[in-house]
This record gives structure tokens, C-alpha cells and sequence, in this order.
């Protein structure tokens, strides 16, 4: 009986080591863009922190704001200091799952669904989005595209300028992974 | 013997359920951690963050502050002062009058910036250069201030009319210079301050009396009433015995407030200030105007911004 006992925690342990094996990179892309005919707006971050454990296929992203870089400088400025105030709020993180047919261990294509949680702005809001993934000589690829209201995150944009953003901000996201060795 | 093997399967049992309830901890500990782990490792090393919109415009009200357009980024200044409120209803206190500051900013990089300008009063030139020295650090917190240095020239092109005194106001008297270190601080998301150690030099003074060489002390700041509103005040401090009069009139630290409204790409600020001058060589060291006798102006500063560059620096 307390053999079985230490093969079971043993098995415990190994299946943390398991959970240990992640990818990991500190240079996944997230952009994101608003075009109305009074302004186009972009701001694109490739210092994306982002982490997928291939036994769970759960998945999380962290990201500074500060990092957004924008075309024009002031309304990087802007972005920082009225909309998402980054001096609160200096980060945006995604937690989530991947579901779907997905053997990362096969290079192949695979349309996923991702679902989980994107605090941004101090709010967390539930996001179901889908996905791609593909795998290729040990690369895992994810990419995302999704939309996302800034009202739904508390962000408030004065009426005088409500006709130079859109309603719903396009966002892209694009994470290389490597074996994390 | 019997109690015995009751004990042991009650044993069992207690071991399995902590084991059980570990396996499903570690699953929600899993993503969580997961999160923790990546969210914990941005904040240790996600690289030098500067501190940003420490003021909202390039002047807090007369004095420049530590912002600069940004590489390949074009202002446009309007300063306008009306003329003294205690004129009276007659020139609906000062309304009538008016004098003005038009300004080009320009980012030659994100440090180095250049400016012209061109005021109504004595229809004078002026030019600047303002290099960031330092920036405010935000993550990790290892630099306190923002440090800019800043040099101005002005030079005034007012005709003499009286032709006995057109000799003695040759070119070389009509200029002035500045420099100045600006210090700032954002203290936090509402409040920042600045302070500025002044060094003037006239080329040609009131009286044999009075320096050339002058020093003085500017200090301003901002208060975010809102997230695109501000309260801003500064005071120049020019210390004693250094000048004693301007065209004769006695000289007054100029002590200005103003109330920034940002919209987008311009800055509104509306001011009050006791003097009527925009160059550093003429409203620290020739404000005549007195906020005790009603010398008060009121006026307006209006920023425009426009990129004439794309503005995607690379990050290192």
C-alpha cells in the first residue's frame, strides 16, 4: 500500500514537471487598429510576454501598454495618459484555454478556439475568440484576430473625438513559440 | 486486528482526498501561475520605461517645459496676451489690445529639438535649442527627474524712431541670450513640477547699474483636475541687485497661471499673467507689469501638432 502511495506522488511530481516544460517567448506581437475616415489609428507591441503549457493547452499573455508603439507619437502619448492610463494600469494580460484538435507534438494547421479572460484597464471581461495554430520544425505559431469595445473596459473617449475612434478596435495578435530549453 | 485495518483504510482514505484535492488545485494553480509567472516576469525585466506626459504643451505659461515634439513631429504656438484688465470697461479691460508669440517646434530627434518664434513686441526674433538630457523612469524607478538643457536667443528688430539714438541701438545691443537647465519631476499622474535655473545675458542694459550677466530662478507646475484639463502656475524668480529698471519702469517677477484644456492634437491653455512678454530675456528680466497694481494680462497659448514624419522608433 504505501508503495502505491509513492508511485502516485511520484506520478504527481513528474506531472508537475510536465506543467514545467512550457513555451515561452518575450517577443509575441499584439497590434491593434481603429480606420474611420477622420483618423487611422495603430499601435503595435512585439514585446509580448506570452506562455502556452502544451500538456493543458492553457495559455497567458502579458503585455506593458507603455509598449504600443504608435505612428505618431502624441497619440502614443494620449493612449498612455488619457485612455488606458498606464500609470495605474501598466499592464494587459490574457489567462486562457485553447480548445480544439491540436497535436503539438505534429507539424500541421490547426483551427482552435481560444476562451479566457482579458483584463485590461483594471476590468476583466471574459474573450472567446478563434484562432490558428500551426507547427512547423518545433516552431509553434498562434494567431488571433478579435475585436474589443474600449467601453467595455472602462476606457471613456470624450464625444469630441468619439467619431475618430471606432466602436470596436481591431486586434491582432501573433505569438512565435519555441521549445523553452 | 479489526480496528486495526479500519484505521489503515480511514488512512487511505485521508491520504487519497489531500492527493485529489492537490491535483485539482494544481490545475487552477497551473493557469494561474502561468499568468503570475509572465505578468511577474514583465514587471522584473520588461525593459526601461520612461515617464510620459509629464506637462501637456511645450509652455507651462511662458516658461518651456521638459516636453518636446517628438522626432519628425511639427508644433504650432499661438500665444496671445490681451491687454492689462485694469484698463477698465473703456478697452473692456484689455480686451482691445493685443500682443502675440508665433512659434515653430520642431523633434529633430526625440531629444533634440529646435524652435523659432516671432513676438509683436519691439517685432522681435527668437530661436531656441532644447536637448533631453535625462528622462524620468517610471519602471524601474532609478531616475527621478527629467532634465533638459535649453538656449535661446532674441533679438528684437524695433525701428528706432528717434535718429540720435538709431547709433547707440545697433544690432549687437538688441541681442539677448539664455540658458537654462529644466528640472522636472512627475510626481505623480496629477501633479508635476519644474524648476529652472536661469542664466540671462543682455547685451546692452538699462543703466550702468545694472548686469549684464543675470541669474534667476524659475519654478511652475501642473495639477490634473481632470485627465485633459490642468491648473498650471509658475513663478520667475530674478534675484536682487542685478537689474534695477526696465525703459525705467521698475522691474516685478513675472508670476503667471494658466488652465490647460487638451482636445486631441492642440492644447488650449488660458492664462493669466503680469507680464506681457514670451522671451525668457524679456519676461524674466523686463516684466514691468505689477499683479498688486491690476498689470494682469489676460491671454491665451494654443498648440497645433502635426507629424511630419512617421514616428516608429525602434525599441532597444
Amino acid at each position: 500500500m504505501r508503495l502505491k502511495c509513492c508511485l502516485f506522488l511520484l506520478a504527481v511530481l513528474f506531472s508537475f514537471q510536465g506543467i514545467c516544460q512550457n513555451y515561452m517567448t518575450k517577443t509575441g506581437f499584439i497590434g491593434f487598429y481603429s480606420k474611420t475616415a477622420l483618423e487611422n489609428i495603430q499601435g503595435e507591441n512585439n514585446q509580448v510576454y506570452a506562455v502556452l503549457d502544451p500538456a493543458s493547452h492553457h495559455m497567458a499573455f502579458a503585455v506593458l501598454l507603455k509598449g504600443f508603439i504608435f505612428p505618431k507619437e502624441l497619440m502614443q502619448t494620449h493612449f498612455n495618459e488619457n485612455y488606458v492610463e498606464s500609470d495605474k494600469f501598466p499592464k494587459a494580460t490574457f489567462s486562457g484555454t485553447c480548445t480544439g484538435e491540436m497535436d503539438l507534438s505534429k507539424d500541421g494547421i490547426y483551427q482552435v478556439v481560444v476562451k479566457g479572460d482579458l483584463s485590461l484597464h483594471g476590468v476583466t471581461k471574459p474573450l472567446e475568440t478563434t484562432g490558428q495554430v500551426e507547427v512547423k520544425n518545433g516552431k509553434i505559431t498562434g494567431s488571433s484576430a478579435f475585436k474589443i469595445k474600449p467601453e467595455d473596459y472602462q476606457i471613456t473617449i470624450p464625444s469630441i473625438v468619439r467619431d475618430k475612434i471606432e466602436k470596436e478596435i481591431d486586434v491582432k495578435v501573433q505569438i512565435v513559440w519555441t521549445r523553452n530549453t | 486486528m479489526y480496528g486495526r485495518e479500519i484505521h489503515k483504510i480511514i488512512n487511505m482514505r485521508k491520504i487519497y482526498f489531500s492527493l485529489i484535492c492537490l491535483i485539482i488545485s494544481c490545475q487552477s494553480f497551473a493557469q494561474d501561475s502561468l499568468l503570475r509567472s509572465i505578468s511577474d516576469s514583465l514587471s522584473v525585466s520588461g525593459g526601461t520605461q520612461y515617464v510620459t506626459g509629464t506637462f501637456k504643451a511645450l509652455y507651462i505659461v511662458n516658461m518651456k517645459t521638459i516636453e518636446a515634439p517628438a522626432a519628425g513631429a511639427l508644433n504650432f504656438e499661438i500665444q496671445h496676451r490681451f491687454g492689462t484688465i485694469n484698463q477698465g470697461a473703456y478697452h473692456l479691460w484689455g480686451l482691445d489690445f493685443a500682443t502675440l508669440r508665433l512659434g515653430l517646434d520642431y523633434g529633430i530627434s526625440d531629444r533634440l529639438s529646435v524652435g523659432i518664434g516671432r513676438s509683436s513686441v519691439l517685432e522681435t526674433f527668437d530661436g531656441y535649442v532644447k536637448y533631453k538630457l535625462l528622462r524620468q523612469t517610471d519602471n524601474p524607478a532609478s531616475v527621478p527627474v527629467s532634465i533638459a538643457l535649453l538656449g535661446t536667443t532674441s533679438y528684437y528688430t524695433d525701428k528706432i524712431t528717434n535718429p540720435k539714438l538709431d547709433s547707440v541701438f545697433k544690432s549687437e545691443y538688441r541681442l539677448a541670450y539664455s540658458a537654462q537647465i529644466l528640472i522636472a519631476r512627475k510626481f505623480s499622474n496629477r501633479l508635476s513640477l519644474q524648476i529652472t535655473p536661469t542664466f540671462l545675458h543682455y547685451n546692452l542694459v538699462d543703466s550702468s547699474n545694472d548686469h549684464n550677466n543675470v541669474f534667476a530662478l524659475s519654478a511652475g507646475g501642473r495639477f490634473k483636475i481632470t485627465k485633459r484639463m490642468a491648473i498650471t502656475a509658475e513663478y520667475n524668480y530674478l534675484f536682487p541687485n542685478q537689474l534695477s529698471s526696465y525703459t525705467g519702469l521698475p522691474l516685478h517677477n513675472a508670476l503667471s497661471f494658466g488652465w490647460d484644456i487638451e482636445t486631441g492634437g492642440h492644447v488650449f491653455q488660458l492664462v493669466f499673467t503680469n507680464a506681457q512678454t514670451m522671451n525668457e530675456s524679456q519676461y524674466i528680466g523686463q516684466t514691468v507689469g505689477s499683479w498688486g497694481k491690476g498689470d494682469v494680462y489676460f491671454g491665451f497659448n494654443i498648440s497645433r501638432n502635426f507629424n511630419l514624419k512617421p514616428h516608429n522608433k525602434p525599441k532597444a
